[in-house]
């Protein structure tokens, strides 16, 4: 696989994909939008032996300037579809912030304190070399078949799946799925061909979003500034992304001019303003933008699933945007894989919407709590705004209150229909419906990360398991469902083995003999004490939605 | 629970000192007192229960007649 920094993926042009004849097979799987969600989404299955089609409209991949920010649990969901590396490679690593308040830092936060992370709390890195990365994984899958300059122009829901009209240069044809994930973005042509809308609410705000390329000794960090003298009045913000382009993103308000805020001869002064007089920089980039928080109610219409920006909005403050569409993304892929294959019932496929309205709910609220933190929606509401950010200079308390965004964390599914509720007492974040904390491990004298062990399929990680308990998992079978046993633990055969230098044990807060039980998208199902064959049964049934009454 | 019954032992002295803080100012300086106050009044209560049912009860009776800028959107 070639993936190669090299390559120019803002301006690669995908050659357009001739119309296929008539097609009469029905596809398990179409994905309507080949962004980073789209791709995410046909990658999983693909990958995971799903026939898959991926139609876009376009015949490039990200245009402009859009999502930098990307966070480490979606790098260890990369890092699960074989692109992760390529990506933290090209990207720069970052994990602190700071916040400033006119001349003064009034706050610094470290998203990652702690070593033993594969990967860091975020990388920046340009939403096309994203989606180049993904595209480059795509490409190298049998079972991905992506089609470039097809639009999709009509959905029809038909008994069990759905019928597209697909629109290309050389004419029409219909593709029909059982079923469809609608990945096509926030103006979401499928949301409104069914007659679906999302509703939230718009900030009267505007932003300019200006990229430049220049030679600065700034760390790679976090940098907000409130009323910066720079910027009087206004928020900025400032990121290192990757070839040495910088991101620059200036608080406007509601009575500026986009047309005009644009223009270079406006938003130079703007720069020059931030970097000095003498700075020598190149514009790369220019947009301006009004942020909204919004949902569809239901990610969900029978066979039809709504994935990323087509679902949710999101202001940038927080990077939740792109990060929650790969969550949703790799939630939805793993259920729709059990369900064809006849591994788990339909009502697998409702627990996407209830996990990822959910989620969705975490990401606005969070995101909104930041929105009106920097754009203050009365004149009370910019007092408050304003008394925290003066407090906060010589009071503790206030520097938590200040609000330049809470950065992009996977949700905890804590009341999922799916997890197993604890018996056992455990200490700790990893309670059932959480991401899996990844650890480093060794495997046969190499380093390694549990996280990459685990794998695409349920995973059990035993700890130190007693020699009955090692007997009882050789002696048990997860029926038709694919079960990967991992023993924390010497070498023993017949299983996966990894050793681990104690910081496992401590995410895990684990004993001898605690055992994990992890779904395919590595949140945590199950967990106990001790390995108990008929409970890890029920316990994995459960988790592929056979305890659901529809 | 929200206090509702006196707790403040020297109710003028109290109330004098309120006053005198806002000495001189103009409404848009005591606006910045008082929001400065309130944080602090509320971190030294550090309860969420309780300031959530102050807040409730400093609300009570009053008709929303301002508008906050923000849209209500549908895509
Ligand atoms: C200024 C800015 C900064 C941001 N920063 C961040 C950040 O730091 N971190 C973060 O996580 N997120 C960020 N975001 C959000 C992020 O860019 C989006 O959440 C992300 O692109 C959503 O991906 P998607 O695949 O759902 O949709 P899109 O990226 O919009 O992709 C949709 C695809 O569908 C195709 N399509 C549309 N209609 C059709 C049709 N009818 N038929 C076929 N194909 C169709 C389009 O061509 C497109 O390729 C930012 C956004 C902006 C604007």
């Amino acid at each position: 696989m070639v993936m190669a920094a090299s390559i120019d993926y803002e301006a690669l042009r995908l050659p357009a994909t001739p119309r296929p004849d008539a097609e009469t097979q029905r596809h398990p799987v179409v994905i309507a939008g080949a962004g980073p969600i789209g791709l995410a989404a046909a990658i999983d299955l693909a990958q995971n032996g799903v026939d898959v089609v991926l139609v876009d409209d376009d015949d490039r991949l990200s245009t402009g300037s859009r999502a930098i920010c990307f966070a480490k649990r979606t790098l260890e969901i990369f890092d699960r579809l074989g692109c992760g590396e390529a990506m933290v490679r090209q990207g720069v690593g970052w994990s602190k912030g700071r916040v400033f308040h006119r001349d003064g830092q009034i706050y610094e936060f470290d998203l990652l304190p702690e070593q033993g992370h594969r990967r860091p709390a975020f990388i920046n890195l340009q939403q096309y070399y994203v989606e180049g990365f993904l595209y480059e994984r795509a490409k190298a899958l049998p079972r991905l078949d992506m089609r470039w300059r097809h639009r999709v122009a009509g959905v029809k829901i038909e008994g069990e799946g759905v019928t597209l009209d697909i629109e290309t240069p050389e004419g029409g044809y219909a593709l029909k799925a059982r079923y469809l994930v609608a990945a096509d973005g926030s103006r979401s042509f499928v949301r409104k061909a069914l007659g679906l809308e999302s509703h939230g609410q718009t900030f009267r705000d505007r932003f300019l979003i200006a990229d430049v390329r220049m030679e600065a000794d700034f760390p790679a960090e976090r940098w907000f500034w409130f009323d910066a003298p720079f910027h009087p009045g206004q928020s900025t913000l400032l990121h290192r992304q990757a070839d040495n382009v910088w991101r620059i993103d200036f608080q406007l308000g509601w009575d500026a001019d986009p047309q005009v805020e644009r223009q270079p001869e406006r938003v130079l002064p703007r720069v020059r303003a931030l970097l000095g007089k003498e700075a020598k920089f190149e514009l790369v980039w220019a947009s301006v933008y009004t942020f909204s928080c919004l949902r569809m109610e239901s990610f969900r219409c029978g066979p039809v699933f709504f994935a990323g920006d087509s679902a949710h909005g999101v202001s940038p403050f927080g990077a939740r945007g792109a990060n929650s569409g790969v969550q949703d993304a790799e939630n939805l892929a793993w259920k729709l894989r059990f369900v064809l294959r006849g591994q788990a019932p339909e009502a697998l496929l409702d627990t996407y919407g209830v996990e990822r309205e959910f989620a969705a709910d975490e990401n606005i609220k969070n995101s909104t709590r930041s929105t009106d933190f920097i754009t203050p929606k009365s004149e009370i509401s910019r007092q408050f705004r304003d008394a925290t950010l003066e407090l906060a200079r010589d009071c503790g308390f206030a520097r938590q209150l200040v609000n330049s965004g809470r950065l992009s964390k996977p949700s905890v599914y804590a009341s999922s229909p799916l997890n197993t509720p604890d018996e056992d007492a455990f200490a700790g974040a990893l309670i059932p419906g959480a991401p899996c904390a990844d650890a480093p491990i060794s495997r046969d004298g190499r380093d390694d990360w549990l996280l990459s062990v685990s794998g695409d399929d349920f995973a059990l990680l035993a700890f130190s398991p007693s020699p009955s308990q090692i007997e009882a998992l050789r002696a048990f079978s997860s029926g038709e469902i694919a079960l990967k046993i991992v023993l924390i633990a010497p070498k023993t055969a017949g299983f996966v083995c990894v050793a681990d230098d104690g910081l496992a044990a401590a995410r895990f807060d684990a004993r001898p003999g605690t055992t994990y039980l992890l779904r395919p998208d590595q949140h945590v199902a199950a967990r106990w004490r001790r390995f108990d064959a008929a409970k890890v049964d029920a316990a994995l049934r459960r988790a592929v939605g056979e305890a659901i009454r529809c | 629970m929200l206090k509702l019954d006196p707790n403040i032992p020297e109710p003028d002295d109290f109330y004098e000192a309120l006053i005198k803080a806002h000495r001189g100012l103009s409404a848009e300086q005591s606006g910045r007192v008082n929001a400065k106050l309130i944080l602090l009044l509320a971190n030294q209560i550090g309860d969420l229960d309780i300031l959530r049912e102050a807040l409730a009860k400093a609300r009570e009776g009053v008709e929303p007649a301002g508008q906050d800028a923000t849209l209500e959107i549908v895509a």
